[in-house]
C-alpha cells in the first residue's frame, strides 16, 4: 500500500495559494491524491493527500519556503489507507436554527446514537451578526429508516431547530 | 450473449456525439440484447447508453422498475429520443458505469417530455419525472458525449439553493 501524508495547510486567503502550494508539491516529485480546499472566515485551508514515499522531513523542508512567503500554517500526518475508498452516502440531513452553543453536538449525538456515519458535513453561519442563523448539510450513511431518524431527531425540533431528513438516491446510468 | 465491455473515463470515445439509428432491423435488435445484458451485469445500473460500449449510434435502456417508491414506465428501449419540454431541476447524485468509483452531484430537470421510437421504429412518447427522468437525461448526454462529470456542481451547491428555494417559498 502507497504511504500517503494529509498535509494541512491554513493562512489568510489570498489568490494564488493553491497553484503555488500544488507547484511546489509537483515540483517535488509528490502525487496528490483526494482534496478538501475551502474558505472558512476570513482563513484558506487546505486538507490535502499527498504521497509519502519521501521522508516527512523532506516534505516539509519542501513547503517551507512557500508556507514562509504565503503565511501558511503547516501540518503533516502519515496515515494509513489511500485512495479508492469511496464510501457513498444514503441520508442527507439538512439543520437549520438560530445560532447558540451546543446545537452540532446535540445533533450529531442524536445521529450517532442511531448508528449515523457522518461522510460529510459542512455548515454556514449565516444571516446578521445580530440573527445569526446555523445552517448544516450533513450526508452519511445509516441502516436505520428515515422514519427512525426523523424519530429520533424530533426531539430537536421542538427547541427550534428544523432538521430535515432525506434519502440520497444514487442513480447509476 | 455476449457481455460488451465497457469504455471508461478516459477514453475519448466517450466524448463523440452518437448519430441517428435509420435501420431498424435484427441487427439492431441483437445489439440491443446485448446492451441491456451488459447494464444488467454491473453494478445497480438503471441505464446504459450505446456509446458507452463504443456504439455511437442513439439508443439507450433506461429500467427503473426495480427500484421501491420510484414512478416508472418499466424496461424502455428509446431510439432516438428526444426532449421536447422540461421543467423545474433539482440536484441528485450520480453515478456512470463509464466512470468508476465516482458519484458527484448533478442538477436535472424534474419533468420532462420525450419523443423516441421502439425498436420496430415506432414512434414513443413520455412523460417522466424525478429518478427517471434524471436517467434519461444522463443517458441522453452520453449520446452527445457528455459525462455527468462534466455538470458536477459544487457541494456548497445544495447549501445555496436551499435558502433561494426557502426565499420563494418554493416546496422541497
Ligand atoms: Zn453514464
Amino acid at each position: 500500500m502507497t504511504d500517503w501524508n494529509i498535509v494541512t495547510l491554513v493562512g489568510q486567503d489570498r489568490p494564488g495559494i493553491v497553484a503555488r502550494v500544488t507547484r511546489v508539491l509537483y515540483e517535488a516529485g509528490c502525487t496528490l491524491g483526494e482534496a478538501s480546499m475551502i474558505r472558512l472566515g476570513g482563513s484558506f485551508t487546505i486538507l490535502l493527500m499527498v504521497s509519502g514515499s519521501r521522508p516527512n522531513a523532506e516534505l516539509e523542508a519542501a513547503l517551507a519556503p512557500v508556507a514562509a512567503e504565503l503565511g501558511l500554517r503547516v501540518h503533516l500526518d502519515q496515515v494509513q489507507g489511500g485512495l479508492h475508498q469511496h464510501l457513498v452516502p444514503n441520508i442527507q440531513v439538512r439543520v437549520t436554527g438560530a445560532d447558540r452553543a451546543g446545537i452540532v453536538a446535540e445533533v450529531t449525538q442524536c445521529l450517532t446514537d442511531q448508528g449515523f456515519n457522518i461522510l460529510d458535513l459542512e455548515s454556514d453561519v449565516v444571516g446578521n451578526a445580530r440573527a445569526p442563523v446555523y445552517i448544516m448539510n450533513i450526508q452519511g450513511t445509516c441502516a436505520r429508516t428515515l422514519e427512525d431518524l426523523e424519530q429520533a431527531l424530533a426531539g430537536l425540533t421542538t427547541r427550534g431547530i428544523s432538521v430535515d431528513v432525506s434519502p440520497i438516491e444514487l442513480m447509476i446510468g | 450473449m455476449a457481455i460488451l465491455d465497457i469504455l471508461t473515463l478516459p477514453d475519448e470515445r466517450l466524448k463523440q456525439p452518437s448519430v441517428a439509428v435509420v435501420h431498424f432491423d435484427q441487427a439492431l435488435q441483437a445489439f440491443i440484447d446485448a446492451l441491456d445484458e451488459t447494464r444488467r451485469a454491473g453494478p445497480a445500473a438503471v441505464g446504459i447508453a450505446a456509446p458507452q460500449v463504443g456504439r455511437h449510434q442513439r439508443i439507450v435502456i433506461i429500467d427503473c422498475s426495480g427500484r421501491p417508491k420510484t414512478v416508472n414506465h418499466g424496461h424502455l428501449v428509446l431510439i432516438n429520443p428526444e426532449i421536447t419540454h422540461w421543467e423545474g431541476f433539482e440536484i441528485g447524485r450520480e453515478g456512470c458505469l463509464s466512470v468508476p468509483d465516482y458519484t458527484g452531484n448533478v442538477i436535472r430537470a424534474t419533468r420532462l417530455q420525450l419523443k423516441a421510437q421502439d425498436p420496430e421504429g415506432g414512434p414513443l412518447e413520455f412523460v417522466m419525472e424525478g429518478f427517471e427522468a434524471r436517467a434519461v437525461q444522463h443517458e441522453l448526454d452520453h449520446l452527445d458525449g457528455l459525462l455527468f462529470v462534466d455538470r458536477v456542481v459544487s457541494r456548497r451547491t445544495d447549501l445555496y439553493r436551499r435558502r433561494v428555494y426557502k426565499k420563494g417559498g418554493a416546496a422541497n
